[in-house]
């Protein structure tokens, strides 16, 4: 049950998105990276559950290797949430969604 | 959310749960699997199986997962996405599974698959730098390491593949082990010494990993108890595994002193209706094929527990 409010970002998009009036979550990610495919539904589920207060977004770090690289990510997944075009905190590996309910509440 | 009751429960959903969820389904038990992502386990940290009978040209860990899932599916496994909060088992009878939004769940009978997650060192530097050079995942993140030099530390299977794996893409792999021998499995190590972009530095530990905003060097202690440091832009820590145990009632289900859940061979624990399957049982060898072996056991000992009870 993939969700259709996840948006999948890239470079380009990238900076538009994070400055949003709303925080954004970014899950980088790759397709043949295990612990990522692990954690997709629940990044999805957490697009459902916060729709319309964070937008959730994803970047494949192999079609975009620009902002990865600016963000020092050397691991994935890993995602980062931001507030108003700022990091506010960032987390690796396949985490459960508590977690990253925390994570998101840093920025509400 | 659907039903809140169900003869049989599976937590968990790595080799053992997914073979589990296969036998459940195809004995028709009123069975759900849980499992707080998509399934897979430490399975999906691996680049390549090549001991699990029945691939005899080896098999990626991804699509290993992907066919055991594909195959417990085509006997209507019912899975669901959830997180347990935690396990409560109270009397011969009452079995109960809290979610992280405070719903519940209650069984019959329960197999435990919850499996393992990678150890920590526990040393300064590693948790400030983790995913800034700091992993534990060899096949999940070595491709941000091309041309660089990396450490890998530790001795064992995982260890030692990995840090051929990373020679794909890393110039230089150093293996820093606390011993003077590898405990892997020969196989593996003669892959590794053959590897002329792997180096050893034996009996020593790693006591920091430094650097201001990724890793820069790991900080050497050897055996003679010498100091010395070496540069390497990550670490990749791969020390065994410590059980993914943090929402069972530990005391009441006998873990071993490092976490593990001890069963006896039917898999059951000292709580009636209650199973062990996979790396979460306490014991000696964690491998997918006996975790899978386990978990078939333990569906036989739960269907007869379901059966012969009351």
């Amino acid at each position: 049950m993939a969700s259709d409010k996840v948006q999948q970002i890239s470079d380009a998009e990238f900076d538009t998105t994070i400055k949003s009036a709303q925080p954004t979550l970014v899950d980088f990610w790759a397709p043949w990276c295990g612990p990522c495919k692990a954690i997709g539904p629940v990044v999805e589920e957490l697009a459902d559950e916060y729709d319309g207060k964070v937008t959730i977004a994803k970047m494949n770090v192999d079609d975009n290797p620009v902002t990865p690289g600016k963000f020092g990510i050397r691991a994935i997944p890993t995602l980062i949430i931001f507030k108003d075009g700022e990091v506010v905190d960032q987390i690796t590996g396949a985490v459960g969604k508590s977690q990253l309910i925390e994570l998101i509440n840093k920025a509400l | 959310m659907g039903k809140n009751h169900y003869e049989l429960v599976i937590l968990g959903g790595g080799p053992a749960g997914l073979t589990a969820g296969l036998y459940a389904a195809r004995a028709r038990i009123d069975h759900v699997l849980i499992e707080k992502g998509a399934p897979g386990g430490q399975v999906l940290l691996t680049d390549w199986v090549d001991n699990y009978p029945g691939f005899p040209e080896g098999v990626s860990g991804f699509d290993l997962m992907e066919k055991m899932t594909a195959h417990a599916k085509r006997f209507d496994l019912n899975t669901i996405t959830r997180e347990v909060q935690s396990v409560v088992l109270d009397g011969p009878d009452i079995k109960k599974l809290i979610f992280i939004d405070d719903s519940e769940m209650t069984c019959d009978a329960l197999i435990i698959c919850s499996g393992a997650s990678a150890n920590k060192l526990g040393i300064p530097g590693e948790a400030e730098l983790s995913g800034k050079g700091v992993s534990y995942c060899g096949t999940c993140d070595a491709p941000f390491y091309r041309n660089m030099n990396v450490a890998v530390i530790g001795g064992g299977d995982t260890a030692v593949q990995e840090a051929d794996y990373l020679t794909r893409f890393a110039s230089k792999v150093t293996i820093i082990h606390r011993r003077d021998e590898l405990r892997a499995t020969k196989i593996i190590q003669e892959i590794a010494f053959a590897n002329e972009k792997i180096d050893y530095i034996w009996n020593t530990q790693v006591t920091a990993i430094e650097g201001k905003d990724e890793v820069e060097r790991v900080v050497l202690l050897d055996k003679e108890g010498n100091k010395s440091t070496l540069d390497v832009q990550g670490a990749f820590i791969l020390i065994g595994v410590t059980p993914n145990n943090e929402m069972l009632p530990l005391e009441q289900l006998n873990a071993d002193g490092w976490g593990f859940i001890r069963a006896d061979k039917e898999t059951l624990t000292c709580v009636p209706g209650v199973f062990a399957a996979g790396d979460i049982q306490s014991k000696v060898m964690r491998q997918i094929v006996n975790a899978c072996g386990e978990a078939a056991t333990a569906v036989i000992a739960a269907e007869h527990y379901l059966t012969n009870r009351g």
